[in-house]
């Protein structure tokens, strides 16, 4: 059985689709990664998925016990809040010492622990937010663009320390991007969406998906041989009615790039 | 001891900061100073409607000042600003309330009381409200700490861990009601909102942890209700005000203390 799935998922906001029936699973183990540009429903999935949104139509179904270690897409704690690392760590549970200082220093960030949190980089405090994570010791851990805001080095290395603990402990691994080459090495399946899902599976097949070259403008670059018998974005999978808004603004300049 | 009318001010003044410093500093970090202010004058309706009403003041002061509470979130919830549902909702509540008194026969020549609180009046019974009610406020505020903290941090991060942040949010109303209703004949509704702001950013610069913070409020609250009764003493000045500007002058005290510090 799949730690967290949702079936034929809906999300509403002020009338108009965020979701539509959106369909996925994440299994034991799997680092998967959801792509899409801005304004996609990324992030509203991510929420829709943790029971913050209500489902307009459909469900979401967890595993009876499953444990999610949540790690927000930004945290902005008030300036006016004194908070350090450590003490952040114990929210809501107080945890003792020692697994605060474990958590840190599996996150790599062990010398942050009695500075404020309002003091930290970006990068600090991307990596306290997954010790916090780490304490409850998850079967999931969903991550919202983790990597904002890092530069190239130390979003690799983010990565990479994500794929370690996947190894170590055997979590399982949702996080949101929109950056494209390293967050799709680090995966096992991506998920391309926007609005619904265009196009799912291995980082290699979503690559040369046609949906997935059209949503972010890579065309030109490689495999366009791939794409050049494609003539027609036309969402193959889509229920018929769909159209009307699809493919997005976003996909045709990448088109007209190709046909030139 | 408690037949000299400046301990009892004094007890007040402390009972009443036990409160206001954890809830002030919850005010302070989720920006719901205007929110306090606008429970605060909302009371003053609460006040009059008890007097006429004949039922106890902290009762009608806690009463309307809920109401006044789920008002604001009703129309928040409708699309309207936050700031403007207050702006409205307080000044009339305050004017509706000023307007009511003046029908309740006696009640006219001391509503500066209620205004600015009579705390050199307060009795035995004041001081058993504002006691009561203080010990209301900390049990709750101890009860709901860590969900009350994590909600405040971040709503989605406090979802995604089961709680239910809106609980929160009702709990702090509850709170904030709850001292309006005790704190209104010590300091006043239009000093109420004082007393929970400014020790509280007086507080901040010099705390390292969210619990430092709340208890140096109540410290901070408890020494300015002393040194201002103390100033009203010596110079005669009206005691709520003084109680009010000895706490700015803390706050003042403890920013440069946290400039020297930085620097």
């Amino acid at each position: 059985m799949s730690l967290l799935a949702a079936e034929r998922l809906s999300v509403r906001f002020g009338g108009a689709d965020v979701l539509d029936d959106v369909s996925l699973r994440i299994d034991r183990g799997e680092i998967v990664t959801l792509i899409g540009p801005n304004g996609s429903g990324k992030s509203t999935l991510l929420r829709a998925l943790l029971g913050i949104l209500p489902a307009a139509a459909g469900r979401v179904v967890r595993a009876p016990g499953l444990r999610i270690g949540y790690v927000p897409q930004r945290l902005q704690i008030d300036r006016t809040m004194p908070m350090t690392a450590r003490r952040f760590l114990s929210l809501p549970r107080w945890q003792p010492r020692r697994a605060t200082e474990a958590a840190l220093l599996r996150a790599g960030v062990p010398e942050v622990a009695d500075r404020q949190m309002t003091g930290l980089s970006g990068g600090q405090l991307q990596r306290v937010l997954l010790a916090r994570a780490l304490l409850s010791r998850p079967d999931l851990l969903i991550l919202d663009e983790p990597t904002q805001g890092l530069d190239q080095p130390g979003e690799a290395a983010f990565y990479r320390l994500i794929e370690d603990l996947r190894r170590d402990t055997g979590t399982a691994v949702l996080m949101v991007s929109h950056d494209l080459h390293v967050v799709m090495a680090a995966s096992d399946r991506v998920i391309c969406l926007n609005g619904h899902i265009c196009c799912e599976g291995t980082p290699r097949v979503v690559s040369n998906a046609p949906e997935y070259r059209a949503l972010f403008g890579l065309g030109t670059q490689g495999a366009l041989a791939l794409y050049q018998h494609r003539h027609d974005h036309d969402h193959g999978h889509d229920r018929a009615g769909r159209h009307g808004h699809d493919p997005s603004a976003a996909a045709e300049p990448a088109r007209a790039r190709d046909h030139a | 001891m408690l037949d000299d009318f400046l301990t009892r001010a004094a007890l007040a003044g402390i009972g009443l900061s036990l409160a206001t410093g954890p809830l002030g500093s919850f005010v302070v970090w989720r920006r719901m100073a205007y929110f306090g202010d606008a429970t605060a004058h909302a009371a003053i309706l609460g006040v009059a409607l008890a007097l006429a009403g004949e039922v106890p003041v902290a009762l009608g002061t806690l009463v309307v000042a809920l109401a006044m509470a789920a008002t604001v979130a009703t129309l928040a919830a409708r699309g309207w600003a936050m700031d403007t549902s207050l702006g409205v909702l307080a000044h009339s509540a305050l004017a509706f309330g000023l307007v009511a008194v003046s029908f309740v026969p006696g009640a006219r020549t001391d509503l500066s009381a209620w205004l600015f609180g009579d705390i050199l009046a307060v009795s035995r019974a004041d001081l058993g409200v504002v006691w009561g009610g203080s010990a209301l406020v900390v049990a709750l505020l101890a009860w709901r700490w860590q969900r009350l903290l994590t909600a405040t941090v971040n709503e989605d991060l406090a979802h995604a861990s089961g709680l239910n942040p809106d609980r929160e949010r009702l709990a702090l109303v509850l709170a904030l009601a709850l001292v309006v209703a005790a704190a209104i004949k010590v300091v006043g509704a239009l000093l109420i909102a004082a007393m929970l702001i400014v020790p509280a950013a007086a507080a901040r610069g010099l705390a390292r942890s969210p619990e430092a913070m709340a208890v140096l409020a109540t410290l901070i609250g408890a020494g300015a209700a002393l040194g201002g009764l103390a100033l009203s003493l010596w110079q005669d000045t009206p005691a709520g005000p003084s109680i009010v500007a000895a706490a700015a002058i803390f706050f003042i005290l403890a920013a440069l203390i946290g400039r020297m510090r930085q620097g």
